[in-house]
């Protein structure tokens, strides 16, 4: 077995709201081991958003433990390179290879030279080369994406997590995006923690899909596909899962109508 | 472009007139002097150097007056971002400051700190604090979540995130807040000069035009009015570029 990478541990957050709170997550469980690609799915509200920045240090947890090797998380850092959902998470005011040369000097203290090296490969990983030198705003939603990915992937972070990231592309550009991280993410062993609400999504890109229910939002079940990449909806084990996952989330839509 | 030349074309056409009125109607140049002799009184100041004396003074005291109130406010915005009573103090101060025009304070500056640069830096300066400090604490506050999370996950924190997300984000209001600062800290120093003249040995624009006044030399009054305005067209152009150099070519705006 793979080490373990991140531990989750009866982990619950809750907001103030008024007088009261709202839970938005109770008693999660989970473990992912190194170079794993584990998806958070569920329906809007089910609090997977709130996991994965709970994970990446912008929340804090009401009970419960977030371990990164080991280590309790408190704050945000790159070790936990995150990609939000956003289209403009780039700096606008600096060019695109000067986003990623900016992030590796800040976050691991890489000088110049060498901070413009990693920045060009990366780059050249995103099919971007040809546009270091233009600005955020002269990019369009799906380069914009692929810069703050490559970004992330620059930094090589413990864990890399993302929200979404996908969801406001056009279903061309998604599934291309879509393979584009998993050749990606397989050349350089990351470990991804990855949400979405998208059925499809969570087939192509999960090792393990972890489908959550809503209102405290809860781990419902865990699948484990044999196999994961854009073929997998081809085959009937693709099928057969999407069939399970959407009976999972019907299941939950009933229970919250009656 | 086609803007610009009509401009132009008017100014032309205004300046024709006054000449041509100035000499049919056989105007004292005590009261109204023609265009062309504010050209050539213009010439003159040039020559002596006298009109850069003046425009340098008034230019420098403008200059640290604003340095002043912009550092102060940027300090001020600071604490209103990071704490609540920061942005009590900040937004108290400014609704009791912001009304009150910038001159009124000059008889309380010279109470205190006498007559002379102090008392004009202080109503520069606090001409140009409250209009910058209000407009970079909105640029603060309208940072998107987005850009400081990521700042935040690039691990950079306190000066740090101000430093490289706070104010570049917020350029676009703080180059509004500077372009206010400079046309409340202009008003104010030609203001103060003309109320006491020199400050120390040199005085500026505003007290040239005074002693011009004096001097019942209309023509050198018109000479410091005339600077004035060409002062503003360069500022103004000025402001352009930055804008042009920055905001534009990143695609940002404010709000």
């Amino acid at each position: 077995m793979r080490p373990v990478k991140l531990q989750i541990w009866d982990l619950a957050v809750a907001y103030p709201a008024g007088a009261s709170c709202v839970t938005a997550l109770e008693g999660i469980n989970l473990t992912v081991h190194q170079g794993e690609k584990v998806v958070i799915l569920g329906p809007s509200g089910c609090g997977k958003s709130t996991l994965l920045k709970t994970v990446g240090g912008f929340e804090r947890p009401t009970r419960g433990t977030v371990l990164l090797d080991g280590r309790p998380v408190t704050a945000p850092g790159p070790d936990r390179a995150f990609v939000f959902q956003e289209f403009d998470q780039l700096f606008p005011w600096k060019t695109v290879v000067e986003n990623l040369t900016f992030a590796l000097k800040v976050a691991r203290g890489i000088g110049a030279a060498e901070a413009w090296q990693r920045a060009s490969e990366v780059l050249a990983m995103v099919g971007l080369s040809e546009w270091g030198r233009f600005y955020p705003h002269q990019l369009s939603g799906g380069m914009k994406m692929r810069v703050a990915i490559a970004r992330a992937l620059a930094l090589q972070p413990a864990l890399l997590l993302m929200d979404e990231p996908f969801a406001a592309l056009d279903a061309q550009s998604r599934s291309g995006l879509q393979s584009l991280l998993n050749r990606m993410v397989a050349e350089t062993r990351q470990t991804l923690l990855f949400v979405t609400h998208s059925i499809e999504e969570a087939l192509v890109i999960g090792d393990r899909i972890v489908v959550m229910s809503a209102r405290p939002g809860r781990i419902k079940q865990i699948l484990e596909p044999t196999y994961t990449g854009l073929s997998l909806l081809e085959r009937s084990e693709g099928a057969e899962l999407r069939r399970q996952i959407r009976e999972l989330l019907d299941q939950e839509a009933e229970e919250k109508a009656s | 472009m086609k803007s610009g030349l009509n401009k132009m074309a008017v100014v032309l056409v205004l300046l024709l007139l006054w000449e041509g009125y100035v000499r049919i109607a056989h105007v004292s140049p005590l009261l109204l002097p023609a265009p062309s002799r504010v050209l050539v009184g213009l010439g003159v100041y040039l020559e002596n150097g006298a009109l850069l004396r003046y425009t340098w003074q008034t230019l420098k005291m403008l200059l640290a007056g604003m340095g002043i109130g912009m550092l102060t406010a940027f300090g001020l915005t600071v604490l209103a971002t990071t704490s609540r009573w920061g942005r009590d103090l900040l937004l108290t101060l400014t609704s009791i400051m912001n009304p009150l025009p910038g001159i009124a304070l000059l008889p309380l500056a010279l109470l205190w700190l006498g007559i002379g640069p102090r008392s004009l830096l202080f109503v520069i300066a606090n001409s140009v604090v409250w209009a910058v400090a209000l407009n970079l604490h909105t640029g603060f506050e309208t940072v998107p979540l987005t850009w400081r999370r990521v700042g935040q996950n690039l691990g950079l924190r306190g000066w740090g995130l101000i430093r490289h997300v706070y104010l570049p984000a917020a350029l676009p209001y703080l180059l509004t807040g500077t372009k206010i600062a400079w046309s409340f800290g202009w008003r104010t120093v030609i203001a103060a000069e003309l109320v006491f003249g020199a400050s120390g040995q040199a005085g500026g624009l505003g007290w040239m035009i005074n002693l011009e006044r004096y001097n019942l030399n209309t023509t050198g009054v018109f000479c410091g009015l005339v600077t004035i305005i060409l002062l503003g067209f360069l500022a103004e152009a000025f402001f352009e570029a930055v804008e042009a150099w920055t905001i534009r070519r990143w695609g940002m705006s404010a709000g």
